[in-house]
């Protein structure tokens, strides 16, 4: 059992033998305050392996290093589910050859599990970890919450190495991740930064558009026919979507309905709503916020979910398929109700599906709240420049100045007609917005696929073109 | 006829917004664009200040638009108000 502790993240590496050519994986729960990926990367590169393929839940600003670790083909190849603007500017530029692969939420599990994308060596950054390697995000200076992500990670790679700022006597009570799948464990001075990794808050926006948005979106859920006991919803963090859940919760309380669970990334509007009794769990593969980590610590319906059970399509079942109402942006959304979270206005990688295209496939009502236009830019287009998720799986786009129902969905429609709101064909948001805005000239797109977008089931539904 | 003897600005870099400014300038109008949006609206943006500056009869100016995503009538305002600031009777 002490034999598992290692001195220094190197000799970890070395014992598990990492070789050129393999695979390493990292979680994101640390998100932009993650110490680890980058601690990690510098150690594997003065060690002189090369051509590794990181297969990543999240990539975010806090790894520009990796542009160097690129550039020296210590990484030739990424998969990932997510990667910030940063980041994504470069490889939109071209920085790679390879074309990195995104997945979703749920996807990247299935594939790790299949055997498709398989791990060679995977870090688990912990915040708490034993000797043994039992770890949990619940505890510790550098607290996250949920491990959520890091489940496939930790069960099915070669070698897993667990990274911690926080050791522990054995056992350690409380362990999201046991250590029957641990390898070695790391004691470092700090996996993160806790500024980073959660925001002390998250915040209802106060922007009047957003604010009329979030009352339509109750609207629309109030009158789905869906809002009763036994309710299931998932949000965003966006301030819109706050909002959302804010009013959401006030319409609970006041008509008396107790739901079930809510699911996702979870924010302290949610634990509020939890602790109110609108739900009667919480379902979390990743906690947002301070309150949220604090929740998930102390409250046992607070309950930490994996990424296969929160949404894998290889999972015998997940959370994402029990859902009623889920609420997600868009950066552009076209006339056959296609969305793109990946790239900007421009085509510049900015996002990554997450749990986007998961929990549209799952949930029986999956609705897109996006302004009509943001910074001059409609958010209607006739062509996304990218399909993250399809218009299939997309039941309704909220805006300020109407809403618009896939007409796949009659009986919504006719349902939120019949509640006097204001129902428009998406064609006709379209030419609202471009009243105001003027119609934007045409992106060219680069000769060079820069990436490939992978559905959930493991088909390719769209490539990313260079900038 | 109008004449920019000061450099003045008006507008912000906020998003949605633009930050114009004016500047004295010999023979002519010059016009600088740089907007998030280039590559949709970069022509209706040099189009604009164009006009306003037409209408309200400047012939002689270095105009610099450093746009956030401003609507078209945001563009004309800030143009027009970045003028008023730096002209000569103001």
């Amino acid at each position: 059992m002490a034999g598992k502790l290692v001195k220094s993240i190197r000799e970890a590496i070395q014992l598990a033998g990492l070789k050129d050519g393999m695979s390493i994986s990292f979680h994101h729960h640390l998100r932009n305050g993650d110490y680890t990926l980058n601690l990690v990367m510098h150690e594997i590169a003065a060690l002189g392996v090369k051509e590794l393929t990181l297969n990543a839940s999240s990539l975010f600003d806090t790894h520009a290093e990796l542009e160097e670790h690129i550039e020296n083909r210590v990484v030739t190849k990424i998969n990932t589910n997510y990667m910030s603007s940063g980041l994504g500017r470069r490889i939109s530029e071209g920085l790679m050859e390879a074309p990195v692969s995104f997945r979703t939420h749920g996807g990247r599990p299935r594939d790790i599990q299949l055997g498709i994308t398989p791990i060679d060596v995977a870090f688990i950054a912990a915040p708490t970890a034993d000797c043994a390697g039992n770890c949990s995000g619940k505890f510790g200076p550098s607290a996250c919450g949920s491990l959520g992500y890091a489940f496939p990670d930790a069960m099915y790679a070669k070698k897993v190495i667990v990274i911690t700022d926080n050791l522990v006597d054995y056992p350690l009570k409380g362990w999201s991740i046991p250590e029957i799948y641990v390898d070695y464990v790391v004691r470092v001075d700090a996996i993160g930064n806790p500024q980073g990794i959660v925001s002390g808050t998250t915040k209802i926006t106060r922007d009047p558009v957003g604010l009329i948005m979030a009352q339509t979106a109750v609207k629309v859920i109030k009158h789905s026919g869906l809002l009763k006991d036994g309710f299931s919803f998932q949000t965003g963090a966006g301030g819109a979507s706050l909002a959302a859940a804010s009013y959401l919760k006030n319409v609970m309380l006041q008509e008396n309905i107790r739901g079930s669970f809510a699911s996702g990334g979870i924010t302290g509007y949610l634990v509020d709503m939890l602790e109110a009794g609108c739900f009667e769990s919480l379902m979390d593969v990743q906690c947002f916020d301070l309150k949220a980590v604090e929740s998930i610590r102390k409250n046992p319906a607070h309950q930490e979910i994996s990424a296969m059970q929160y949404a894998s399509p290889a999972a015998k079942s997940a959370v994402v398929d029990n859902l009623d109402v889920v609420i997600l942006g868009a950066t552009e959304i076209d006339t056959d109700f296609n969305v793109n979270v990946h790239t900007d206005s421009s085509g510049y990688i900015m996002g990554g599906s997450g749990g986007h295209s998961d929990t549209a496939a799952g949930a029986k009502l999956s609705m897109i709240i996006a302004p009509l236009f943001r910074a001059r830019l409609p958010i209607v287009t006739d062509h996304v420049s990218c399909i993250s998720t399809p218009g299939r799986d997309i039941d309704v786009l909220v805006t300020q100045r109407g809403v618009a129902v896939n007409p796949k969905n009659q009986e919504l429609m006719l349902r939120l007609k019949d509640a006097g709101l204001n129902v428009m064909d998406i064609q006709q948001l379209k030419a609202v917005a471009e009243r105001i805005t003027g119609k934007p000239g045409h992106l060219t797109r680069g000769e060079r696929k820069v990436a490939e977008v992978i559905y959930r089931d493991g088909t390719v539904i769209d490539s990313i073109y260079s900038v | 006829m109008k004449k920019i003897i000061r450099s003045a600005t008006a507008g912000t870099l906020e998003s949605s917004d633009a930050l114009v400014t004016v500047a004295p300038h010999e023979n002519g109008v010059v016009i600088e664009v740089d907007s998030v949006v280039q590559k949709q609206f970069g022509e209706e943006i040099f189009r604009a200040v164009e006009e306003t500056l037409r209408a309200l009869e400047v012939k002689d100016a270095r105009v610099s638009v450093v746009d956030r995503g401003a609507l078209d009538c945001v563009i004309r305002a800030r143009v027009e108000t970045a003028v008023l600031r730096g002209e000569e009777d103001a």
